[in-house]
């Protein structure tokens, strides 16, 4: 799913920018978190689907735990960081966002066949 | 005393937190489905869950004994990411899967290999009963 490596690299773009300015983010970025998170859900969906159809060797168990998995981690981080409005709030939703990345680039790894 | 999860330590205890749902699943996911193929390393991996946890916790707890424990924590982590990372280059065999550890944390970006470092950094900083800074304001600290 490229979409949401697209939108999560904009966030940390975004993130990046508010770091370097020391702002804290705003709607704007929040709202951008939020429509990562609708896509993550339909990603869970969509996986499912595709899962349950597929003749290739991917680990059923594995794929579907980080389906989910990743989910955790925008809601966690927005709310870990909502209670400190600094630029160490800002920088756990750059933990946040970065996480997504990691997660969605093993999952491509895991549908491919090759993760364990 | 400093918060141990506020400033810096937020995002500290946020990585943490991620490493330690990650080397738990890694860990369960290994146990679970072949646990004979690689015993070393998959208690290796279940170490690495359970050093992660007890930092997180500890780091969100807060107090001087928590502190403390994170110190434990995080220099097991550290001397653990060191053996397993050149044991994982010199006795392949050893390591016939990977663990969090291995090959100094290369699947995990090599930050299992920084974060201790980091983390120990933090926690000299929030030392209890430091000299100067971190000292509460009213309170009379002494040495003894």
């Amino acid at each position: 799913m490229g979409a949401v490596l697209v939108l999560s690299v904009v966030a940390l773009l975004g993130i990046a920018v508010l770091l370097v300015k020391d702002e804290t983010a705003g709607d704007s970025l929040f709202a951008l978190l939020a429509v990562i998170e609708v896509v993550l859900l339909v990603q869970l969906v969509i996986g499912s689907v595709q899962l349950s159809g597929t003749e290739r060797d991917v680990s059923g168990v594995l794929f579907v735990s980080y389906l989910v998995g990743i989910l955790t981690a925008l809601p966690i981080g927005a709310f870990w960081s909502l209670a400190e409005r600094t630029r160490a709030g800002t920088a756990v939703l750059g933990a946040a966002a970065f996480t997504v990345v990691a997660l969605e680039l093993r999952l491509d790894v895991i549908w491919a066949g090759a993760g364990a | 005393m400093r918060d141990l999860s506020s400033g810096p330590g937020r995002v500290l205890v946020f990585v943490y937190g991620v490493f330690a749902v990650a080397a738990t699943g890694r860990s369960l996911v290994q146990l679970g489905a072949d646990a004979d193929k690689a015993p070393v390393a998959y208690s290796l991996s279940l170490l690495a869950a359970v050093i992660y946890l007890v930092a997180t916790t500890c780091l969100l707890l807060g107090g001087r004994r928590s502190w403390l424990i994170a110190v434990v924590a995080c220099t097991i982590e550290l001397v653990g990411v060191l053996v397993v990372g050149t044991l994982s280059y010199v006795d392949t065999a050893l390591f016939p899967d990977k663990t969090v550890w291995s090959h100094f944390g290369q699947g995990y970006g090599f930050l299992p290999l920084v974060l201790p470092f980091v983390g120990l950094a933090w926690l000299r900083v929030t030392r209890p009963a430091a000299h100067g800074s971190t000292v509460q304001r009213g309170t009379v600290q002494r040495s003894t």
